[in-house]
């Protein structure tokens, strides 16, 4: 890799219930590009993206060893500080999920708690994060309707502003397409290209043709364990791996 | 099974299904239509402006004032009271507790047997505490008791609600750097219109309950002025009037049985315009 790592993993196994859902992953996530993680439903690529912002938390009965780290700080140290670490990533779920509130409510929640108040330095950050991801010019005359209103789509690019609103260095997108249209789809995916430039985006996605269309690199996962990482054109059209290559092909899914 | 047979099946229990709704509805028609026929004769602007006159038991003049506010009073402090309580307990064992751990399971268990408690228990249970306490039969004891027992309804009514927020809506708010308790109040403000039908039955159980009130708030022919004066209450009244020999004291009984009726509708018509003004952010 040339580019210097944002995400270290070392050593990380997650247990769930007792099953051994990730195997010793070591990873370094290169900065300000778009990472993609594939493999067949059940390999644990969501779980993998969970350990990132620390949402396993919230699961029972897991078991987190090893370490990953972003930057220079180590996430699973005794001492971490959850609610920085989640404020560093921004998470866009499979469906859009926006808070229950007005669409500037939504984008503003972030900054809020976070401290600030007042409405015109608001103002200005729910207005450039709503131009960033092209869903100003929809809405800009009904800011204050609720966001349930808004078309799913448009949802999700909402719950895209009311991450970034809060500067992350990260963007964390779990299938995040896989609710919505193809037009709707082509704008996330556009999104997630332009956005490289200043945030390190890691996706989880079941397209391998997503994969290929948006991503610098690929993390293949099998049965909790990592098979082959390496640049998309790489993975996808000349695999090192027996396996790789069968998923790629379709041979296992 | 023939096409026809299967279609006589769908008949017979659509019947069956039609039947049993028209019978419910009509009885809540017919219990309505009692109170009103035998009540109406008897409620007039005394029955709800004055405190009764010569007892409840024997007393045709003035009206059951005390009992509608007495009524009011504990109904409302219990609620409150039961509210500022049980909304805790709820975001602590579903938001702030992890999903099957153990505190959460016994906790469930515990307020589930809790639910299945008859009311007089609740009321001998308060009656114990306050001789201890040294406390009189009163307003305060009457809410007291009252709150115990609303305090199921409320936690396992807001439980139901929280459980149908997706846990993805928690997760959209910790992700942004929210610490468990900014989480819990977006969940809790996509379930208001859940909290205001939890506050609307545990008002209804508790404005109606004459078991836990019986020992813990006596009686009165006054409007309590302090918390630690005895309340009246309109199912209490309507028991005492009930049993009067005296016909008129007796239709007294169905004028403030109506008037309890009545209070009961204005909650229901009042939590549901609440609920549906409230629902329009809910995703």
């Amino acid at each position: 890799m040339t580019q210097h790592p944002l995400i270290s993993v070392k050593d990380l196994n997650v247990h769930i219930d007792g099953h051994h859902i990730l195997k010793n992953i070591n990873i370094s996530i290169p900065d300000k590009s778009v990472t993609s993680i594939i493999g067949p439903s059940g390999c644990g690529k969501t779980t993998l993206l969970k350990t990132f912002n620390r949402l396993l938390d919230d699961t029972a009965n897991v078991t987190v060893s090893g370490s990953v780290l972003v930057g220079d700080e180590d996430i699973y140290a005794p001492h971490a500080e959850v609610t920085h670490i989640r404020k560093k990533m921004g998470l866009l779920s499979q469906r859009p999920y926006p808070l229950p509130m007005s669409i500037y409510d939504n984008v503003a929640y972030g900054p809020r708690i976070h401290g600030i108040r007042k409405k015109s330095e608001l103002d200005v950050i729910v207005e450039k994060q709503l131009k960033d991801t092209s869903l100003w010019n929809e809405v800009k005359d009904r800011l204050h309707t609720p966001a349930a209103k808004l078309s799913i789509g448009q949802q999700q690019r909402l719950c895209l502003a009311r991450g970034l609103a809060v500067k992350p260095e990260i963007i964390l997108g779990d299938e995040s397409t896989s609710a919505l249209d193809p037009i709707s789809t082509h704008k996330i995916e556009d999104l997630f290209v332009r956005l490289k430039e200043q945030y390190t985006i890691v996706l989880v996605t079941h397209i391998l043709r997503q994969a290929r269309r948006i991503s610098d690199y690929i993390i293949f996962v099998y049965m909790g364990e990592i098979i082959e990482f390496g640049p998309t054109e790489e993975v996808l059209l000349y695999p090192k791996e027996e396996l790789t290559k069968q998923y790629v092909k379709g041979f296992i899914s | 099974m023939g096409i026809k047979k299967r279609k006589t099946e769908e008949a017979i229990f659509k019947t069956l299904m039609v039947l049993a709704c028209i019978l419910v509805s009509s009885s809540l028609f017919l219990i309505i239509g009692t109170i009103v026929a035998k009540g109406l004769p008897y409620l007039n602007w005394d029955m709800v402006s004055k405190v009764p006159q010569g007892g409840f038991y024997l007393g045709k003049e003035g009206g059951v004032l005390n009992a509608i506010i007495g009524s009011l009073y504990l109904a409302g402090g219990a609620t409150v009271l039961g509210l500022l309580i049980s909304i805790p307990i709820s975001v602590y064992l579903n938001i702030y507790l992890k999903k099957g751990s153990l505190l959460s399971k016994s906790a469930k268990l515990a307020y589930d047997v809790l639910f299945g408690i008859p009311s007089i228990v609740y009321g001998a249970f308060a009656f114990s505490i306050m001789v201890w306490l040294g406390v009189r039969a009163s307003l305060l004891g009457g809410i007291i008791a009252v709150t115990l027992l609303i305090i199921p309804i409320l936690v396992r009514t807001l439980d139901e609600v929280i459980a149908t927020v997706p846990k993805e809506l928690k997760h959209a708010a910790l992700s942004l750097g929210a610490t468990r308790w900014e989480a819990a109040k977006v969940v809790l403000k996509q379930i208001r219109p859940g909290i205001y039908t939890a506050i609307l039955l545990a008002f209804g159980r508790g404005i109606g309950d004459v078991a836990a009130v019986l020992f813990t708030a006596g009686f009165s022919d006054n409007i309590p002025k302090y918390i630690d004066e005895p309340a009246a209450t309109l199912p209490l009244a309507i028991f005492f009037q009930l049993g009067s020999p005296i016909p008129e004291v007796q239709g007294r009984a169905y004028a403030s049985a109506l008037i309890l009726t009545i209070i009961i509708l204005v909650i229901v018509f009042l939590s549901h315009v609440l609920a549906t003004k409230q629902n329009k952010h809910k995703i």
